[in-house]
């Protein structure tokens, strides 16, 4: 098999005496959408953690591109063009949705001096084609702040394509978004997959979602991987189906 | 257009103010310097705490590390009145961005109210230090050299230095907060966390906001120690229980975070304050701190903060629903 984006090999994390992740190992090939799902507490947000270096691991191998990430630090990870969005929506509320989108421009391009400099005409277009991908394009000028929850994730979402990443992690998102617009932002995926060329790893409690999304899933209970494969095989996996119903 | 006109008009207004009031009311220049004094005070202190929301209670260090070095160097470099002047001023300004450097590297890994704290520390371990450091003159402070010229000349001279300065630092900070150095330190006021998710170099920024904010207040020190011609430790160099409260009221009291609302909050503060030794003196701090407690708690946005709550669209905040493109 060759080389994937992104090797989790054989991770553990503890916290004190809880096991939050075992043994843990996972591929997300370039160019596809892998899901990771799991009942509550089983440690799929502590592997996102993990991966972009926001704790240290106490095991295993992180590879992006082949090169080993785990000792690096979360800016760094991010600068390499792995970004992850939020569970709870992390945007920056008192700046208006486009100044937003501006300072989410790519870092590893911006030199010393780049840092006092204004923003050049490309940038501002860039962000108003996404904030009209992700249909925001008329409350751009509205502080973030003042968007409704699921305005603020579809925010969150048009800022991580902004930095342009080679692998995106995504927590969660469709919770807390209108029903009548999931079956959009599921379209809006698969077209940021399919078009710019962005590799995305997916965390999803909506089963219907993750089923349609992804093309290779992982799921995780009580800190381990419990089983992995193609969305019918796991949705049939009768070890899954009792981690969901709680008899494991 | 609109506004770029009103703001050209505004500019005008406040220049043909800031030189002909001194001209025509020279027995208030000295005030008139310290009211723009007390406009960069707001101005440098609104770049961290404000813009960056990183609390500081030690700007007023920079502002005295500038004096200090100033005087120094006129006391000690043997070069004539306007030269030493220029040189100390310089180095002055030298020292006080290094100092941010140096320190901030350290100090600004803490967050919130601990690095507020750790600032505090800062300003009045420099006064007890400057206080007790025979070379600088210890706790008799420091005389500035003799202006040559007449008392009218030298007020003039200062009231227009300070008031070059104060333009400066207004028109550099509109230029960075108009640009990604000011979109970068807002997004670390607004979540730091998120800022360094998305690969943001937030130690270079929070480093190099200190430094703008040290270089524009050591360079006042040094203008400020000459004009007052006596530096006190305590008193006037780091004078944190004063300058040091102030430069955070200031900017509190217009509205932190914006660039206009430190200028206004700046003037309405040294106004009030005068207004209060004139017509109330022997109460003068008295009501100062009622000043502060009013001002704190209704109007704990300032000014401006208050106007935006009221009028977002003012402030351009409104859905535009013509398409894109059209």
């Amino acid at each position: 098999m060759a080389q994937a984006l992104l090797e989790v090999e054989k991770v553990s994390k503890r916290f004190g005496g809880v096991v939050a992740n075992r043994n843990i190992s996972l591929a997300v090939p370039e160019g596809r959408i892998v899901g990771l799902i799991g009942p509550n507490g089983s440690g799929k947000t502590t592997l996102f953690n993990s991966i972009v270096g926001h704790h240290p691991i106490d095991q295993g191998s992180i590879r992006f591109e082949g090169r080993e990430i785990s000792k690096l630090r979360v800016p760094e990870v991010a600068r390499l063009g792995l970004l992850r969005t939020f569970q709870q929506t992390r945007v920056y509320d008192k700046m208006t949705c486009l100044q937003n989108m501006r300072i989410s421009v790519p870092s590893r391009e911006v030199s010393f001096l780049d840092m006092f400099a204004r923003f050049a005409p490309e940038v501002d277009e860039r962000a108003e084609a996404l904030l009209e991908f992700t249909g925001l394009y008329a409350k751009r000028h509205l502080r973030a702040g003042d968007l409704s929850f699921g305005q603020q994730k579809l925010l969150e979402f048009a800022m991580a394509l902004m930095a342009e990443p080679r692998l995106l992690l995504l927590d969660e998102p469709t919770a807390g978004i209108n029903p009548t617009l999931i079956n959009g932002l599921i379209e809006r995926l698969k077209r940021v997959n399919a078009d710019l060329g962005i590799t995305l790893l997916v965390i999803e409690h909506n089963m219907r979602v993750i089923m349609s999304l992804a093309q290779h899933i992982y799921c995780l209970a009580h800190g381990e991987l419990l089983a992995d494969g193609p969305p019918e095989a796991i949705r049939d996996d009768q070890r899954v189906i009792d981690a969901y119903l709680g008899a494991h | 257009m609109r506004q770029r006109i009103s703001f050209v008009l505004l500019l005008g207004v406040i220049a043909a103010l800031a030189i002909i009031a001194p001209l025509l009311f020279p027995g208030y220049r000295t005030q008139m310097a310290l009211l723009w004094v007390m406009v960069i005070f707001a101005l440098t202190w609104d770049v961290v705490g404000g813009q960056m929301g990183y609390n500081s209670f030690g700007n007023v260090f920079f502002f005295g590390i500038g004096m200090y070095a100033c005087a120094v160097v006129q006391r000690d470099a043997g070069l004539d009145y306007y030269t030493g002047l220029a040189v100390g001023v310089a180095l002055g300004t030298a020292l006080a961005v290094l100092a941010a450097a140096v320190i901030g590297a350290g100090l600004l890994g803490l967050r919130g109210h601990y690095f507020a704290i750790g600032t505090l520390g800062l300003g009045i371990a420099a006064a007890e230090i400057a206080a007790s450091w025979e070379y600088v003159g210890a706790g008799s402070g420091l005389v500035t050299p003799v202006f040559p010229g007449n008392i009218e000349d030298r007020t003039l001279f200062y009231y227009g230095l300070c008031l070059i300065v104060a333009l400066l630092t207004f028109f550099t900070l509109r230029w960075l907060y108009a640009g990604r150095f000011g979109l970068a330190i807002n997004a670390i006021r607004d979540d730091e966390d998120k800022a360094e998710a998305m690969g943001l170099r937030t130690t270079r920024y929070k480093t190099i906001a200190w430094c703008v904010s040290a270089f524009f207040l050591g360079m006042t020190g040094g203008l400020v120690g000459n004009m007052m011609g006596f530096i006190d430790p305590r008193d006037v160099a780091f004078a944190g229980a004063t300058f040091g409260v102030w430069m955070v009221l200031m900017a509190i009291l217009g509205g932190k975070g914006t660039l206009w609302g430190p200028v206004i909050g700046a003037v309405v503060f040294h106004v009030t304050q005068e207004l209060f030794w004139t017509y109330l003196l022997g109460w003068q701090r008295v009501a100062l701190g009622l000043l502060i407690v009013l001002i704190v708690v209704f109007f704990p946005q300032g000014i401006l903060g208050w106007l935006r709550e009221r009028r977002p669209d003012l402030f351009g905040h409104r859905v535009e629903e013509a398409e894109r493109g059209a």
